[in-house]
């Protein structure tokens, strides 16, 4: 039988995938923005011939190597923790959700790979032209390969492209593009790419104000600063636009994390968008407390956003787990009960194969199609299940949205002043400049806690809750790698950052 | 076109394109074989330099085929992946952590204040060349040795020995082979190295090392074969699809496939003429026949492990739980969808091999690391 047991496992199974994760993506950002930073300083290299846009690109290449060893280090242990943690899903699921995996490797990691060895040590060996080629390679790799990995993670967000096989009890793929350019996926790469660039751009910012703080290598601080602050408000109007986008797609496809980003407890017709609030943690699904102590929010925003009209229906948690016939939404409830029906005729039919009751299995089989949909349900013990954290939710999208508006303010303020030539001069700018980038992180983090901790309780969107994705693991078992993991991953990064800072403090010159 | 193929042809046809991704992630295995070596072929801490920024250009392309492997099995094999990472946990646990610090490790190593000193980051270098290829080479000998699970009628998977992958260290034949990957891995890493220095001390003490280390393994080769050749064998009935043991059934699947054999042999004679040019031709040039050889020997091997009627992840514990290239793939359209992405591969091959040799063209020398200045170099 398929359980779902033992939560205290699978918990520990989630922490530990969120501690890699988030690991990972210390790393990540950097990586995919900086690799294009890279490739426009070295481009301004070639085409102005001038050496210090050399030793700008040397620079930052030094600090791109650093972070980018860490970066390998701590995604393959994700690739293969599907496999180790969550065993069931990998055979639920692996027929669509390995694609893209395997897809990365031979599109991405090869590009990345081969020609990050040409951009370090290629300098003296091949040509200035197949240099500069290779590190647009590595930069354009670095974003395929997240383009792969953020594919399948939009299929986890909103499963599209396939069917569930009562023979092989899994999910089989039945089109690929679909599963590629699901409007999730598009959405989970433009933005998450776009928002990598925006904290790479905040690194070399903040690195950049350093220098002009200290007064040393002044002149490519304010050239790096020029060349970030402009990419940034570029990808910062991107983010802006895509983030739109990816809540908007939320708010159609997983409502009810919509609902928890917002603690929205009762639907809305014109329902606002809360700028701020304090959440009641009191407050429970179908009691009569208020949702917040004190919020403000902008009138009709939230229907705007999630349906692009002021005065079109959101529904609430109420709505999503016990029903609203009015405005049409299928309750928690009601699926929990059709979902319970397709576990059930699903058993019933592999029983009847089993024996080769032909007659039996042919008749369970009707029952299961009818319920199929609601599989995932039927796992479910309680509605209430279904929700997912309202309150971190809540505060890390607002956190996410808030940095993601105040970024671009501050590229302007630094490019401006730069180009006016007053930025040495205005400290409070620059101390911003260094402070942000622990801003962009917080950011970056955010987006996923909201993306991944919003999802819950489904490894799949609605078809398959975490108890049933696990491996068959005991709890000691998973707790000691995650304290493994934390350790080593822990040591790693204390060792990443100071070579980082001593790299920066060395600076340019000696580069 | 792809798509007009039987799932059995496709998933042979995956079955083979694993097994020669996870043959060239041995070959590249010639990186773990130089960084356990690396302590005995140096004299000085700029030869150890020297041997550590030669593997350093090559090491990514290792830990990225390791990657396609696991990316390709998941993608062409999930059940496989299931079970074995669901199940043999702490064996693949551990090999992971033997990569994880080997990634840090080319970067970190000598860059100042990098926390744990560069020996750290030396011995992170010889774990990994050691421990992790001993472990795989375990993990790889259960294809043919079996394992404890069992698979419920959902393919979920429970292990059914406390240590969850690890008992397979406890088998001669598992740890043959997991110490023959150590020396064959060290001798491909010597033959590399004498192919690619330009310093004549190291390239004379790098033809010595690949003739030792090939002695060496030897015997564990004997093993490995000699077991291979007179062990119980999981047989798949081709009608009803019912594993059960047959005796010297891995040796009938030689016979029974001439080609196989045939490459297993060509792969031996390959690697020990690679040697034999490197130690008494005095040649250079040995890696590019230990070490197409060496890809040759793991292909013959997972193909005897898959085809010809055989459960390539047998259970030992429920033989009816065992695990086919038949009853562990995916889908007909998946596999075919997977068979249109992988039509890439001779172009990813062809740009690293040009991009190889453009960055090999000429040999490495303490100059040109010095050359690449003390935050460059590895």
């Amino acid at each position: 039988m398929i359980e779902s047991l033992d939560l205290s496992m699978v918990n520990w199974a989630r922490a530990q995938f969120a501690l890699t994760a988030m690991f990972h993506w210390i790393f990540v950002p950097l990586t995919l923005g900086l690799s294009f930073l890279l490739a426009f300083f070295e481009t301004l290299y070639v085409r102005t011939g001038n050496e210090t846009w050399k030793r700008i690109t040397k620079f930052w290449m030094s600090l791109f190597a650093v972070n980018f060893a860490i970066g390998v280090a701590t995604g393959i242990i994700l690739e293969f923790e599907f496999g180790t943690n969550w065993s069931n899903y990998s055979w639920m699921v692996g027929d669509i959700f390995g694609a893209p995996l395997a897809a990365e490797g031979i599109f991405a990691f090869f590009l990345e790979a081969t020609f990050f060895a040409v951009m370090f040590f290629g300098w003296n060996r091949v040509s200035k032209g197949f240099h500069l080629f290779s590190t647009w390679m590595v930069a354009v790799g670095s974003n395929l390969s997240a383009l792969w990995i953020l594919v399948a993670n939009g299929w986890m967000q909103y499963p599209v492209g396939m069917k569930f096989n009562p023979e092989s009890a899994r999910f089989e793929m039945e089109n690929f593009f679909e599963v590629l350019l699901s409007p999730v996926a598009v959405g989970k790469f433009t933005h998450a790419t776009s928002s990598s660039f925006q904290l790479a751009c905040l690194f070399v910012v903040a690195v950049s104000s350093w220098f002009l703080l200290r007064r040393r290598h002044q002149e490519m601080a304010k050239r790096s600063i020029i060349v970030a602050s402009i990419f940034g408000l570029f990808a910062s109007g991107f983010v802006a636009f895509t983030g739109d986008e990816a809540a908007h797609k939320v708010g159609q496809f997983q409502p009810m994390k919509l609902a928890a980003m917002e603690g929205l407890y009762d639907g809305e017709v014109g329902a606002p968008l809360l700028i701020f609030g304090v959440p009641n943690l009191e407050k429970r699904p179908g009691d009569d407390l208020p949702a917040f102590h004190e919020a403000v929010g902008i009138p009709y925003a939230l229907s705007f956003l999630t349906n692009r009209s002021f005065n079109s229906f959101v529904p609430g948690i109420n709505d999503l787990l016990y029903g609203n016939a009015e405005h049409g939404v299928m309750g928690v409830t009601e699926k929990m009960t059709l979902g319970k029906q397709a576990v059930e005729q699903l058993a019933l039919y592999k029983g009847a194969k089993k024996v080769g009751n032909e007659a039996a299995a042919q008749q369970a089989l009707v029952g299961f199609e009818q319920t199929s949909p609601y599989l995932g349900y039927g796992y479910l013990n309680s509605a209430e299940e279904a929700i997912p954290p309202i309150a971190l939710n809540f505060f890390s999208f607002r956190v996410m949205v808030g940095l993601g508006m105040f970024f671009p303010l501050l590229f302007l303020a630094l490019l401006i002043a730069t180009l006016y030539d007053k930025i040495a001069e205005q400290k409070w700018l620059l101390v911003t400049g260094v402070a942000s980038l622990f801003l962009g992180y917080i950011a970056s983090e955010a987006g996923w806690v909201v993306a991944e901790v919003g999802r819950q309780p489904w490894a799949i969107q609605g078809l398959l809750p975490v108890g049933v994705a696990r491996s068959n693991l005991t709890t000691a078992t998973v707790a000691g790698t995650f304290f493994m993991f934390l350790f080593l991953f822990t040591v790693l990064l204390v060792a990443e950052v100071r070579i980082m800072l001593k790299q920066i403090a060395i600076g340019p010159e000696e580069n | 076109m792809i798509g007009s193929l039987e799932l059995t042809q496709l998933q042979q046809l995956w079955w083979i394109i694993c097994s020669l991704v996870g043959a060239l992630f041995i070959f590249m295995n010639f990186v773990q074989g130089g960084q356990t070596l690396m302590f005995s072929l140096a004299k000085s801490p700029e030869e150890k330099t020297l041997i550590i920024n030669s593997l350093g250009r090559k090491w990514e392309l290792t830990f990225t085929t390791l990657v396609l492997f696991g990316g390709a099995l998941f993608a062409a094999f999930p059940l496989f992946y299931a079970t074995s990472f669901g199940g043999a946990y702490w064996v693949w646990i551990a090999i992971l952590f033997t990569f994880i610090i080997q990634a840090v490790s080319y970067e970190f190593r000598r860059k100042p204040n990098n926390f744990l000193g560069a020996g750290t980051y030396e011995v992170f270098l010889f774990i990994n060349g050691s421990l992790g290829l001993l472990l795989i080479g375990t993990a790889v000998g259960t294809f043919f040795t079996g394992s404890n699970f069992l698979l419920n009628d959902y393919n979920f998977v429970k292990w059914q020995h406390p240590l969850r992958g690890l008992e397979a260290a406890f088998n001669l034949f598992n740890v043959s082979l997991g110490v023959f990957l150590i020396f064959n891995a060290r001798t491909l890493g010597a033959l590399y190295l004498a192919n690619h220095l330009k310093h004549d001390e190291l390239v004379e003490r790098s033809r010595r090392a690949a003739f030792v280390n090939l002695l060496c393994s030897l015997p564990f080769l004997l093993i490995v074969l000699g077991g291979l050749l007179t062990m119980d064998g999981y047989a798949v009935d081709a009608a009803t699809g019912a594993v059960s043991l047959e005796a010297g059934k891995y040796l009938n699947n030689l016979l029974g496939m001439p080609i196989v054999l045939l490459l297993l042999l060509a792969g031996l004679l390959l690697v020990v003429g690679g040697v034999y040019l490197a130690h008494y031709r005095k040649s250079t040039q040995g890696i590019w026949f230990s070490g197409p050889g060496t890809v040759l020997v793991v292909l013959a091997l997972l193909f005897i492990a898959g085809f010809n009627g055989t459960a390539f992840y047998p259970s030992k514990f429920d033989l009816q739980s065992s695990l086919t290239i038949y009853n562990a793939s995916s889908s007909h359209y998946t596999l075919t969808a997977m068979s249109y992405i992988a039509l890439a591969v001779p172009f990813v091959l062809a740009y690293i091999a040009y991009v190889w040799r453009s960055m090999d063209a000429g040999k490495l020398s303490l100059e040109d690391v010095a050359k690449d200045g003390e935050n460059e170099a590895y």
